[in-house]
């Protein structure tokens, strides 16, 4: 499978001024990175406040360039700050905040934004913001104001937007931080279907763990560096180091590490609660 | 009796098309000295609550009672009220505005009239009691990061000497570290300034860690409210409403299930796990 996203040494800095506007000090938020990413892979990113992982999704549409580095998003070279109004079709990026990013008063018209703003033929643009409101299950809801919808809701608005400009991959940038148990899992359940269903790649930026077990793979960001990068179970058996660096692992897990500890013989990259459960039962009738 | 709501309904937009009843005859009381969370999901009225307990809304119907004074009874200072109840919205870091962190605690105590030490100490014990140390005081609150600057408005409530702390979603957007860290720091506050807390919070992880006493509110009523333990022993209640209990308790529940004699009501993995050993020993003694 061909790679949608591929960093070498990428590089980013952010500079700080002082009052007379010289640079006073700079802060490496990315420091040599390297990731590739793979066309349908759906990939958490995980890392602590500062980390620079949010910078580095930043990238991959062209809000931020590169100081040094190459990368390679689609295909299209993004290194020197050129070739971003193409990128953006195929990267789309839903944020944190559900309110900033709705733009109009009616449901329907807020998906056609997108499209309208490619170019897109008016009948095109009617069957596409069609099918997006019908795969994130808001058909109900097409004629009302986006003001009355709860958090949740507001998100999914907000990823019918972005498929409505049909892109090959879609960055959640702590998407589901804002939102209550019920708008997390619905969220989370619309991820996976344009991943499984559409084979839209999906880079998932978040800082709760139960959500990463649902990747393919997961990535750890720590001081502008790749600290960890695989498999769910490969990245949260290591449970000392994630917590060093001011993370979590989930509960599961740490359950498991936890009887580890007092000697109990349990493998550790145990994740499902089912997994979890017929291990420990499994050691009671051992007994 | 540090905050009393007596038959309050709260409605919006009443008689209009776009009506909607917030809050129906709620009665409540929360004790001095509580460490309280409010759990509901979006919509069933928590941030219509916790706008009642300073008099930001007025209600409807029914009364609000702080420290044993019926707040919209004529007469009554409502600064004094706001004082005596602080109320730290989400995401209160977008309403830093100040230079220096220092400058931006001060804004609220020299609003109150403070100055010379008695300023000075209130601010200096704010900045502390949210653990930020001096080398941060002079700078500027757009160079901290998420979880620093969240703190520093949280120093700033607290530097008017509130008597009761609303945090409404505190922990939303921030890292596992970033979570426990103000969740403990609050917690001590609570012990050693024996300021009564409420707080709103998604996570039933961390309102089990840390709360003594849960709300639940459902469509404008209270659900449920007591201790945070017998709260969550209505696992089958919460999942109807759209909440949940901790992860955990999946794990304990589902060995329950199969056979395992354990004590499924626990709050916390550490809990769970010594539980779970406690289990097992006792297998191997019978045996």
């Amino acid at each position: 499978m061909k790679n949608i996203v591929e960093a070498k040494d990428l590089t980013f800095e952010y500079l700080i001024h002082d009052d007379q506007g010289k640079v006073e000090d700079t802060i490496i938020a990315l420091d040599h990175i390297n990731v590739t990413i793979k066309e349908g892979e759906f990939v958490a990113v995980l890392g602590h406040n500062g980390s620079g992982k949010s910078t580095f999704a930043k990238h991959l549409n062209g809000i931020l360039s590169p100081k040094s580095g190459m990368l390679w998003v689609n295909n299209i070279d993004l290194s020197n700050g050129e070739h971003i109004w193409e990128v953006r079709k195929d990267v789309g990026m839903v944020f944190q905040n559900p309110d900033n990013q709705i733009v109009a008063t009616i449901v329907e018209e807020d998906v056609a934004f997108g499209p309208e703003n490619l170019g897109v033929e008016p009948s095109e643009i009617r069957k596409r913001v069609d099918e997006a409101i019908h795969t994130v299950e808001m058909d109900d809801y097409k004629r009302v104001s986006p003001n009355q919808l709860s958090g949740g809701q507001k998100q999914r608005i907000a990823i019918a937007g972005v498929i409505a400009m049909q892109p090959k991959c879609i960055i959640f940038d702590e998407s589901t931080a804002m939102l209550d148990p019920i708008g997390r899992s619905q969220v989370m359940k619309t991820m996976q279907k344009l991943n499984k269903e559409q084979g839209i790649t999906i880079i998932h930026i978040t800082h709760y763990m139960q959500e990463a077990i649902l990747a393919d793979r997961i990535i750890v960001i720590d001081e502008g560096k790749v600290l960890l990068s695989g498999s769910p179970k490969e990245v949260f058996k290591n449970v000392e180091e994630i917590r060093r660096i001011g993370l979590d692992v989930p509960d599961s897990t740490y359950l498991i590490y936890l009887l580890r500890q007092k000697g109990y013989d349990l493998d550790p990259t145990l994740l499902t609660t089912k997994e979890v459960v017929d291990a420990i039962w499994q050691l009671k009738s051992n007994n | 009796m540090a905050i009393k709501i007596k038959q309050l309904t709260h409605i919006y937009n009443e008689g209009t098309p776009f009506e909607k009843v917030a809050l129906h005859d709620v009665n409540l009381h929360i004790k001095d000295g509580s460490f309280l969370g409010i759990i509901g999901h979006t919509g069933s009225g928590k941030s219509t609550l916790i706008q009642m307990f300073n008099g930001l809304l007025k209600p409807t119907r029914g009364e609000v009672y702080v420290k044993g004074i019926n707040i919209h009874e004529d007469g009554v200072d409502k600064k004094h009220i706001r004082q005596s109840v602080g109320l730290v919205f989400q995401y209160p870091e977008y309403q830093l505005f100040e230079m220096t962190v220092y400058d931006d605690v001060a804004y609220g105590p020299k609003n109150l009239g403070l100055e010379g030490d008695a300023l000075k100490e209130r601010i200096e014990s704010s900045l502390k009691a949210v653990g930020l140390d001096e080398e941060f005081w002079q700078k500027s609150p757009f160079e901290l990061s998420g979880g620093q600057k969240r703190r520093v408005a949280i120093a700033g409530v607290l530097a008017m000497n509130p008597d009761i702390l609303i945090l409404d979603e505190p922990t939303a957007g921030l890292d596992p570290k970033g979570r426990e860290e103000l969740f403990s720091q609050l917690k001590e506050m609570h012990e050693t300034r024996h300021l009564t807390i409420v707080l709103i919070s998604h996570s039933m992880e961390d309102v089990a860690r840390y709360v003594e006493e849960l709300i639940v509110l459902y469509r404008g009523e209270i659900a449920f409210k007591g201790d945070t333990r017998e709260v969550f022993k209505h696992r089958e209640r919460l999942e109807e409403i759209g909440l949940g209990v901790p992860q955990i308790r999946h794990i304990m529940d589902a060995l329950k299930e199969k056979g395992m004699l354990v004590d499924t009501d626990v709050l916390t993995v550490e809990e769970a796990a010594s539980k779970l050993i406690a289990c097992l020993e006792k297998e191997v003694n019978n045996a």
